[in-house]
């Protein structure tokens, strides 16, 4: 029994950052701007949620901080993209790259290290484990996860402001050619998916209760795997994070031989590049994703 | 006689204006790079005229210290035209990265399994190897993208963490030195190092220092950087990936094999980004470290930018992210200012470039149309 709630609490727990940085980037790529960056702004995020962690020790100073840095970062993406028309692509890897520079240079400055920073100090939820207290045991932000996926598909699939986010990553002519704005459209998607990502990275840093170098570690990429695997919509992203939340806890909770965790942590690129290939239906993204979009 | 004059005196200020339109949006995104730089490094308290000269000092201090750029610039002229391949056939390679790890891993894993082979055959072997396993993983995204039409760039992203994670397992599981505990494999036979220059007598005699690690690698990364050009410009296989990229429809309707020229494209792309396994096993570390590349292959990405995507400007940019890894150290040795800063001034780079070649394009464009 305790295991099975080990294993649901932990692909639970796997699964938040996931959510968080998989549902911005579901409104970014449906406006039709792909955001690679979301590893970085993970990263920001986990860095400005420890460093106002640190400073106030108010978790609502954390989570705040955590918004604004994803934001920041998200802006910039928005500034080179959209203003400069940038290759999205190119953007995204830059910014990663300034997101880990950025992120370990400014540890060395107020920490004195670039390995990791000190300790949190925010109290952390503990006790004994058992069904009654799973409603305690799992963090606030996962079920703030679990609650944003319907609220996040209100929001872009039965709003008017959803429907044009759609169709400004669908035909941004026919947007355009109504009188609406297909860049401030796809400004408000991608700050979306800065603001969103960046609490996935304060759950990141305020779970483990400091911040390390890297401690994204790849999971922006995977939430793009589980968008694309979960074919774009709420639903499907939510079960595929599930799926690799699962995959990942499973081998954390059992240590099992015949299961390499790197073998693991391999699962959800190569299931992405079988679903990419149509071996699990088609999955068709949306049609000007990618497409920088100029009014002359 | 007058005529013909003119005619030779526009010619040379149209070379000169493209020459300079190639070479001053780089320019400009170094100097924009540089002085946000020096706004950080201002911003903490430290003066911008003491620590920015660092990143330079060493290379240009001494042959030994211009060596060492050269050293840390080899693997990136590798990975620099292993993007740029791609790129001139429409093709965005984010996946060096990945494709050095296979590179290297099978130099290493060939020189492990046939430790017995004679020097003569087990260099060019291991240098083969190395190419094949970059090819192998490059052709992959390639032939998913001409076989299904699934765009490179996701798939490129994911086999990099394949890449990495199964080379880490095969180490971990079966190649493993025992009693270590960053995994990694045995040192492979002697048979199969590249000697660094230092080594010989040539090498002593011009002054370097017994550690300096410079090699053979970068002559390897020279020649490519030649073929490279020479395939793009006189080959039948370059022209077809220049037509491909600039419009895969049109080059269809020449009767162009597109599909062929689009993995092929991407296997040599994947080659040339498998040599740094050449440079890093056969030539540094006698081995196979796991995890080994900080982003050698994503640096890639900035180089071919920054070299606009061509041989010779991949060089120069090559020659300058090595004076900044070089430099990086200095900075760490003789500063507050931690080396971070130079991986923040090399994203502002790429940011830079990209941006400012942008807004240039279009101002070309508002000009053509104005006119």
């Amino acid at each position: 029994m305790s295991i099975l709630l080990g294993l649901l609490l932990g692909t639970l727990r796997t699964a938040t950052p996931l959510l968080f940085a998989g549902l911005g980037g579901m409104f970014s790529e449906r406006a039709g701007v792909v955001n690679i960056a979301l590893e970085g702004i993970l990263l920001v995020g986990a860095f400005s949620a420890a460093a106002a962690a640190i400073a106030t020790g108010s978790l609502a100073a954390a989570l705040l901080a955590a918004m604004l840095g994803g934001l920041l970062l998200a802006a910039l993406h928005a500034l080179v993209t959209l203003r400069f028309g940038v290759d999205q692509i190119v953007s995204g890897v830059a910014l990663n790259m300034l997101a880990m520079g950025a992120t370990e240079f400014l540890m060395w400055l107020l920490y004195g290290s670039g390995a990791n920073s000190p300790r949190i100090a925010l109290a952390a939820p503990g006790g004994e484990r058992g069904l009654g207290q799973l409603l305690v045991e799992l963090p606030p932000l996962t079920w703030l996860a679990l609650a944003a996926v319907p609220a996040c598909g209100w929001l872009l699939f039965a709003t008017r402001f959803g429907l044009r986010l759609r169709a400004a990553g669908e035909h941004p002519e026919a947007v355009a050619s109504l009188g609406l704005s297909v860049l401030r459209l796809r400004l408000a998607a991608v700050l979306l998916s800065g603001a969103l990502p960046g609490l996935g990275g304060a759950f990141l840093s305020l779970g483990a209760g400091y911040f390390v170098k890297n401690m994204s570690a790849g999971r922006g990429y995977i939430a793009l795997a589980a968008l694309i695997f979960g074919r774009w919509r709420p639903g499907g992203l939510l079960a595929a994070c599930l799926l690799f939340g699962f995959a990942e806890s499973l081998q954390g909770q059992l240590q099992l031989p015949w299961l390499p965790l790197r073998f693991v942590q391999m699962l959800p690129y190569l299931l992405t590049m079988v679903a990419l290939a149509g071996a699990i239906g088609r999955s068709r993204p949306p049609a000007a994703l990618g497409r920088p979009f100029r009014r002359d | 006689m007058r005529r013909e004059r003119t005619v030779t005196r526009v010619a040379l200020a149209r070379a000169l204006a493209a020459l300079g339109g190639s070479l001053w949006p780089p320019l400009a995104a170094l100097a924009f790079a540089l002085a946000v730089s020096a706004g950080i490094v201002a911003a903490i308290g430290e003066s911008p005229a003491a620590v920015l000269p660092l990143l330079f000092r060493q290379g240009l201090g001494s042959l030994d210290g211009f060596a060492r750029v050269l050293f840390d610039a080899t693997p990136l002229v590798l990975t620099g035209l292993s993007v740029a391949w791609a790129f001139r056939g429409g093709l965005f390679n984010i996946g060096a990265e990945g494709q050095l790890y296979v590179g290297a891993f099978c130099a290493a894993g060939l020189a492990l399994a046939l430790p017995g082979l004679p020097r003569w055959l087990a260099l060019p072997a291991a240098v083969l190897a190395a190419a094949l396993g970059g090819a192998l993983w490059g052709a992959i995204p390639g032939w998913l993208r001409a076989r299904f039409g699934v765009h490179e760039v996701i798939n490129t992203i994911m086999l990099n963490f394949i890449a990495v994670g199964l080379t880490g397992y095969l180490v971990q599981r079966y190649l493993k030195e025992p009693g270590q505990m960053i995994p990694h494999t045995p040192r492979i036979a002697a048979s199969y190092h590249l000697h660094p220059f230092a080594e010989s007598a040539a090498g002593r005699a011009l002054g370097l220092s017994p550690a300096n690690p410079l090699g053979p690698s970068l002559l390897i990364a020279l020649a490519a950087a030649l073929a490279v050009w020479a395939l793009l410009r006189w080959s039948v296989a370059g022209y077809r990936l220049r037509a491909v990229g600039q419009g895969p429809e049109a080059a269809r309707q020449a009767g162009i094999p597109v599909g062929r020229v689009t993995w092929q494209a991407m296997a040599m792309s994947g080659a040339l980004a498998g040599l740094v396994g050449v440079h890093d096993v056969l030539l540094y570390r006698h081995r196979f470290l796991d995890n080994f590349s900080s982003g050698l292959g994503f640096l890639g990405i900035a180089v071919a930018l920054m070299g606009r995507n061509h041989p010779l400007g991949i060089l120069l940019a090559a020659l300058l992210f090595g004076f900044f890894s070089t430099g990086a150290l200095e900075i760490d040795i003789f500063t507050e200012v931690p080396r971070e800063l130079v991986v923040v001034l090399q994203a502002l780079i790429i940011l830079a470039v990209v941006s400012i070649g942008e807004l240039a394009a279009r101002a070309r464009r508002r000009r053509r149309r104005a006119s």
